[in-house]
């Protein structure tokens, strides 16, 4: 059964087709204690089927550790959207409801397409702050479903 | 900003499914953005408040 209704589904295509560079989702799941990775891994699949730009690989964080620890991920269900290399972006949970959009907004972005789901993208003056970092910033940004 | 910066790692954590993460960062409502797992800034706040409040601990060069 698809997840996604006809609407969502032409509607994510359409965005999907702005998408400029290849993007991997990297799915992390294990195989007890997780309800949500089936529920991961079957939005992830839909999402896969709407784009050619777009792949998907499972990882389990338990039995894979070695593939898994690069991405420093600790928890299950979690995703990575990976471009030509890792921009670190991570996803914790299923990606339903409010996680969905911010999920569709990081594949676009990460593909270079022009314009993610927000109007604009960063302003000058803020990339200018962020190029002049120079340490490890962990942002970690805690939503619901809805 | 973590597409912006090779320093910076994002993560958004569905807060119902890690009630762990949601405690220890005391998360009582959302959004919440957690830095380097002390600042926080509560609710959708605008990109400059965002970024100043973001980056107010943090080195640049």
């Amino acid at each position: 059964m698809s997840l996604l209704s006809d609407a969502d589904r032409r509607k994510v295509s359409e965005l999907f087709g702005t998408m400029v560079n290849p993007v991997r989702l990297v799915l992390f799941t294990q195989s007890l204690g997780c309800e949500s990775c089936t529920l991961a891994r079957q939005i992830l699949d839909e999402l896969v089927s709407l784009s050619d730009k777009l792949t998907l690989e499972e990882v389990n964080l338990v039995l894979d550790k070695d593939k898994a620890a690069p991405y420093g991920v600790d928890r299950v269900p979690a995703i990575a959207v990976m471009g030509a290399g890792d921009p670190g972006i991570r996803f914790y949970g299923a990606p339903s409801g409010y996680e969905f959009t911010s999920l569709l907004d990081a594949i676009l972005l990460v593909s270079g397409a022009e314009h993610g789901l927000g109007a604009d993208g960063l302003s000058e003056d803020t990339l200018a702050r962020v190029a002049a970092i120079d340490e490890p910033v962990d942002i970690q940004v805690f939503v619901t479903p809805t | 900003m973590a597409l912006a910066s090779d320093h910076i790692r994002a993560t958004v954590v569905e807060a119902t499914e890690f009630p762990d993460l949601s405690r220890q960062y005391r998360v009582t409502g959302v959004p919440k953005t957690i830095v380097n797992g002390k600042t926080e800034i509560l609710g959708a706040v605008p990109e400059e408040t965002f970024v100043e409040q973001a980056l107010q601990d943090i080195k640049t060069r």
